[in-house]
């Protein structure tokens, strides 16, 4: 069971105190350092046969991304439907691997979505945000209950936030524990569950210190994937925020040989920077996390950029925004 | 397949178009040296780039004529306003042929592109940025009003970074009014030969810049013509001690920077992820041919294993390869003579019972290669613990207490850099004061700047280039008597000696 | 009815005591007028290393000190210097054939010199160091740092006590130790400054003297390794080329002779015997 394992880590019973001393034990992060990694990382130059695998597996990575407070089951349906045929131009095009939503909009999706559905014979996957996403602030009867009524409504993952206040006034266990009961909510009632995503808004948490904590904390909780941002909140996924972050979830394996996933989300836009992230990837968890089941892009316009750099590669010629369709 | 197959995606030799031969740039102009030409060629692959005029001993002595009349007619009564422009002309030429030069660079001396083109080549700019500025200022200097230039410089550079060095050593005599005589070293002349074009482009005055090429007998005449000022070196100990020696008695002054054995000192606290990087970086960058290299790796006892087992996964992501190919990490040796003194002081390593790992490499056929490479459990009276290896070679040892970390660390007749890794700011700072090495990295490495001083302690040598100081190191206060007059130093002459004799 | 005189024994000043030479050897010294005026200790090579093992052993805890205390001290010797005045007066005029009014002149102008070295103790790092503006996110700051063991050989032939304080004081307000040969021909006021050293707060074997043949233990300090600079301002008539040739093998700084009996006083005179330290350090709010 997951808290053991979390036990064996922190070598101790799991406390406020004992998760708060493991989290503040945790090597420190010299600023400076990260950011000239991320940037030397960035001048890596692919082939252009790389390339054309790098934009099908950036597209492969995409959680193609729908919050707003504006968003209709119309705009749900227009959003599965690209996320279906990214390309109607190219049958060849891979589907992105899921389509995030509110909570209230995910069964929406679920029926949109149809046979391409994860759980209809498809691959595609219907992801929440819940726990009173972006703030994360009402209580945690309350967040359980958003999870739940997400994961009833055919949701396949669970976008939560992390109590960034909790977390910057020292309660770690608390934070800890929410994630524990999160992850509780994501259980179906046919004993499977929903993969949990615990969203640490780094733009809150400011330090690279406290990234690397909340991390921890939530790999330790059982985190299916540790997120960067609700994209509410600026900044949001930079290249040294994620590189940490995969720093995590490479020194996690190492340690316990279980695998979580990582996901940017907000400000990746353009192909050129989701291959810096392809390469960031590569270099520091390795290869093995290039895979939806491990790496995802919270992201919405990157889709037609990369769609755009596709057909540029196909035809030979640099391609136009109305040559490719919006959601 | 896998993704990181990145590469090949070389830089473009189109840009730099190479003559077959060069000459010597004496007094404005190229003209052939009497000495026998050799080849320069591309460490790489060992193809052969160019023919490269030798100067003998007559080409020398018309190199330093040609300077002292630069100097004496031009250079040193030009205003220093007009002097700085020169300067600034030579950074912008530099920057405008910034491309062309780092492709140079990496042909010649192996050095990845990637660092030929964001590091030599953007500090050789700001290098010529930063000293231009100081011409019209030399007030300044910290050397009382109106400092005079030493008159002719003889510099001789090593082939670590050709080009940057060369910065190092003409911008700051420029500005301070010197004139020069610049001998780039043997294996690694073009970009000095590139950058004489640069200097004709700016329409500096004739001789105000001279180059002349060759080998070490090169060298030694121009640091032993007698009139030569200034003796400014970068190089071995060995060759160090050979120019002290032979200035004795002399008026030249003399900047020295030699060798080093820095130590990369690994708290257990320190940002972990980060050490590992400048680790990394303090012995990989440039194929640890650098002088202030963190050659060995002292890290806290308690986080050894630790830190060595990451060192390893980290370096076998490094890509040794092609210096033009964006994606290398790892270029070329610069030579088949360095590369035998590296596999020699490796061999000795392993024989003195060192734990040797190398990273998994493909060495390429042709060319001077050599696979990073760690010696871990390695005692302090190795010989790869004492000696300057020059080469992507790591000797790791441990210490126990901060104490015993600057014991070890200041154990070497060297003293030229040092890392601290730590999160403690209290330590990093009692540290720093502790090591006996001129620039102390703490939690980086191998960072340079032009404001920046940089020099040795003890057998690393003396004087410091970058900043104030590296500008001072070509300058004299205006007269010794303009000094006692000064306000700061009340004349002692009131004091009579007595009779006895 | 006059009293008999009771006269000093003059020895060597070594790591804070007053050795005879190892050698057991003395050498005569007279006055301006040919009078014996004492024996001097005739130091050895074996005298000059045990000066410099005494030096190596003060650096520390002498460059460890505060500035501020450094600076104390150094004028802690200029007070004691001027209590003992009629003693100088007396010992330069009688050794260098000074009449009062020079004689007086000279340790004047000695105490002064400690004054004014003194003085620079807690400053001379902000005048000489800079915080370095680096294009990138690091705080970047060079200092001078004491170089460490420095061996001089004081003026030879004048002004023996002035010559001497003007070059031993500079080399200490950064924190060097110095083992300094004096003037062979009036040694005795050297030695008699090591008494006023010796009760003045400097730390044992910061400053170490002795007398005896410039050229003969000069050419052992040059070549010791564990010297790390050599002012040869008295060195004029020796072999001093010989002597940068010996100091060229550990590449120490070497400050050759200019012809001076009294060195300036000069912040390159400070500055001669530092090394500049610049220290960088990542800089982040993150």
């Amino acid at each position: 069971m997951t808290l053991d394992l979390a036990r064996t880590v922190v070598g101790s019973e799991l406390s406020e105190r004992s998760l708060r001393a493991f989290a503040l034990g945790l090597p420190g992060v010299d600023a400076i350092g990260l950011e000239q990694r991320a940037a030397s990382l960035a001048t890596r130059s692919i082939k252009t046969t790389s390339k054309r695998w790098a934009l099908d597996t950036i597209i492969s990575l995409i959680d193609l991304t729908t919050l707003e407070g504006a968003d209709t089951p119309g705009k749900v349906r227009s959003l599965v439907a690209k996320a279906v045929l990214p390309d109607p131009s190219d049958p060849t095009c891979p589907q992105v691997a899921a389509v995030c939503v509110y909570g209230d909009l995910a069964h929406v999706a679920v029926e949109a979505l149809g046979s391409n559905h994860a759980g209809g014979g498809g691959t595609i996957n219907v992801a929440a945000v819940a726990t009173a996403f972006p703030s994360g602030r009402a209580s945690l009867r309350v967040k359980l209950a958003d999870t739940a009524d997400a994961v009833e409504a055919g949701a396949d993952e669970i976008d939560m936030v992390i109590d960034r206040g909790a977390f910057l006034a020292g309660r770690y266990g608390e934070v800890f524990d929410e994630i524990v009961a999160v992850k509780e909510a994501c259980r179906r009632s046919d004993g499977s569950s929903a993969h949990l995503k615990v969203i640490l808004e780094t733009g809150e948490l400011a330090t690279y210190d406290n990234v690397r904590r909340a991390s921890w904390l939530a790999m330790l909780a059982g985190a299916d994937f540790i997120k960067t941002s609700t994209g509410k909140v600026s900044p949001a996924a930079t290249l040294p925020v994620t590189l940490l972050m995969l720093e995590a979830v490479r020194d996690w394996h190492r340690l316990t040989g279980d695998l979580v996933g990582v996901k940017p989300a907000g400000g990746i836009r353009s192909s050129k920077d989701a291959v810096r992230y392809l390469v960031t990837v590569a270099e520091t968890a390795g290869e093995r996390w290039l895979d939806p089941r491990l790496f995802r892009f919270g992201a919405s316009s990157l889709l037609n950029d990369v769609l755009l750099q596709r057909q540029k590669i196909e035809t030979g010629h640099y391609s136009g925004a109305d040559y490719v369709t919006i959601d | 397949m896998t993704f990181l197959d990145y590469a090949p995606a070389p830089e473009s030799r189109s840009i730099l178009s190479l003559r077959s031969s060069y000459g010597l740039f004496i007094d404005g102009e190229f003209v052939d040296g009497h000495g026998d030409g050799f080849h320069t060629v591309s460490p790489a692959n060992e193809e052969v780039l160019a023919e490269i005029s030798t100067a003998d001993g007559h080409d020398v002595d018309l190199a330093v004529q040609a300077a002292r009349r630069a100097h004496d007619k031009v250079w040193s009564r030009m205003s220093g306003a007009d002097r700085g422009k020169y300067l600034f002309r030579i950074a912008r030429l530099v920057q405008e042929r910034a491309r062309e030069l780092a492709v140079a660079e990496s042909l010649d001396n192996g050095k990845p592109i990637k660092e030929s083109r964001d590091v030599d080549v953007p500090l050789v700019a700001a290098w010529f940025f930063y000293y231009a500025g100081w011409a019209d200022k030399l007030d300044y200097a910290g050397l009382g009003p109106a400092p005079r230039s030493l008159g002719v410089a003889a510099q001789v550079i090593p082939w670590n970074f050709p080009l940057l060095m060369l910065a190092w050593k003409i911008a700051p005599a420029l500005a301070a009014g010197n004139t020069v005589v610049l001998k780039p070293a043997e294996t690694t002349s073009l970009t000095a030969l590139l950058f004489a074009e640069i200097v004709q482009q700016a329409g500096l005055p004739s001789g105000v810049v001279n180059i002349v090429t060759g080998a070490g007998e090169t060298g030694r005449m121009l640091v032993n013509h007698p009139d030569i000022d200034k003796v400014a070196f970068t190089g071995s100990t060995a060759v160090g001690r050979e120019i002290a020696r032979s200035v004795a008695g002399t008026s030249k002054k003399v900047t020295l920077e030699l060798g080093g054995k820095a130590a990369n000192i690994v708290f257990d606290d320190a940002p972990i992820d980060q050490a590992i990087e400048g680790i990394v970086n303090g012995i990989f960058f440039n194929q640890g041919h650098v002088c202030c290299a963190g050659s060995r790796l002292l890290v806290q006892e308690n986080v050894h294993e630790e830190v060595v087992d990451r060192l390893k996964s980290r370096l076998s992501t490094l890509r040794m390869g092609d210096p033009l190919d964006k994606n290398t990490d790892i270029g070329a040796i610069n030579s088949a003579e360095q590369l035998q003194r590296i596999r020699e002081l490796s061999d000795i390593g392993e024989a003195e019972g060192a734990d040797r790992w190398s990273a998994d490499c493909v060495i390429p056929d042709n060319g001077f290669w050599f696979a990073p490479t760690i010696f871990d459990n390695v005692s302090t009276s190795s010989r790869i613990a004492r000696e300057e290896i020059f080469g992507p070679v790591l000797s790791v040892l441990t210490f126990r207490t901060p104490a015993e970390a600057i014991a070890k660390a200041n154990n070497t007749p060297y003293g030229l850099s040092a890392g601290i890794w730590t999160d403690k700011g209290s330590r990093m700072l009692a540290v720093a004061d502790k090591l006996r090495a001129g620039v102390i990295w703490a939690n980086t490495f191998n960072r340079f700047d032009p404001a920046s001083p940089f020099g040795g302690y003890k057998e690393s040598g003396y004087g410091r280039e970058g900043g104030r100081h590296g500008l001072a190191a070509y300058l004299a206060p205006q007269s010794a008597a303009a000094i006692t007059a000064s306000a700061a130093a009340p004349k002692t002459t009131r004091v009579k000696k007595g009779s006895a004799k | 009815m006059t009293r008999l005189a009771v006269p000093k024994t003059y020895k060597l000043f070594i790591g804070g005591a007053f050795p005879r030479s190892e050698s057991g050897r003395t050498y005569e010294v007279l006055g301006a007028n040919g009078d014996f005026l004492a024996n001097a200790a005739k130091a050895s090579r074996k005298d000059a290393r045990d000066a410099v093992v005494a030096a190596r052993k003060a650096v520390s805890g002498w460059s460890g000190a505060t500035a501020y205390n450094r600076g104390q001290v150094l004028y802690r010797v200029a007070e004691l210097l001027e209590g003992r005045r009629a003693q100088f007066v007396d010992e330069v005029q009688a050794s260098e054939g000074l009449s009062r009014r020079d004689a007086e002149a000279q340790v004047d102008e000695a105490v002064d010199t400690w004054v004014w070295y003194a003085g620079w103790a807690d400053k001379f790092v902000q005048v000489a160091g800079n915080a370095n503006p680096v294009a990138g996110p690091y705080f970047n700051l060079s200092v001078p740092e004491p170089t460490g063991v420095v061996a001089v050989v004081a003026p030879q032939g004048a002004l023996s006590l002035l010559g001497l304080v003007a070059v031993v004081a500079p080399a200490l307000v950064t924190g060097n130790a110095v083992v300094a040969i004096a003037d062979e021909r009036h040694p005795l006021s050297a030695i008699s400054l090591t008494e006023v050293l010796a009760t003045s707060d400097l730390p044992a074997g910061v400053v170490n003297v002795l007398t005896g043949s410039a050229a003969g233990i000069a050419p052992w300090l040059a070549s010791h390794a564990d010297v790390n600079a050599l002012d040869l301002a008295g060195a004029a008539e020796l072999d001093w080329v010989d002597l940068q040739i010996a100091a060229a093998d550990t590449l120490k700084r070497v400050l050759p002779p200019d012809g001076r009996d009294v060195a300036t006083r000069s912040l390159e005179r400070i500055g001669a015997f530092t090394e500049t330290k610049t220290v960088w350090h990542t800089k982040s709010m993150l």
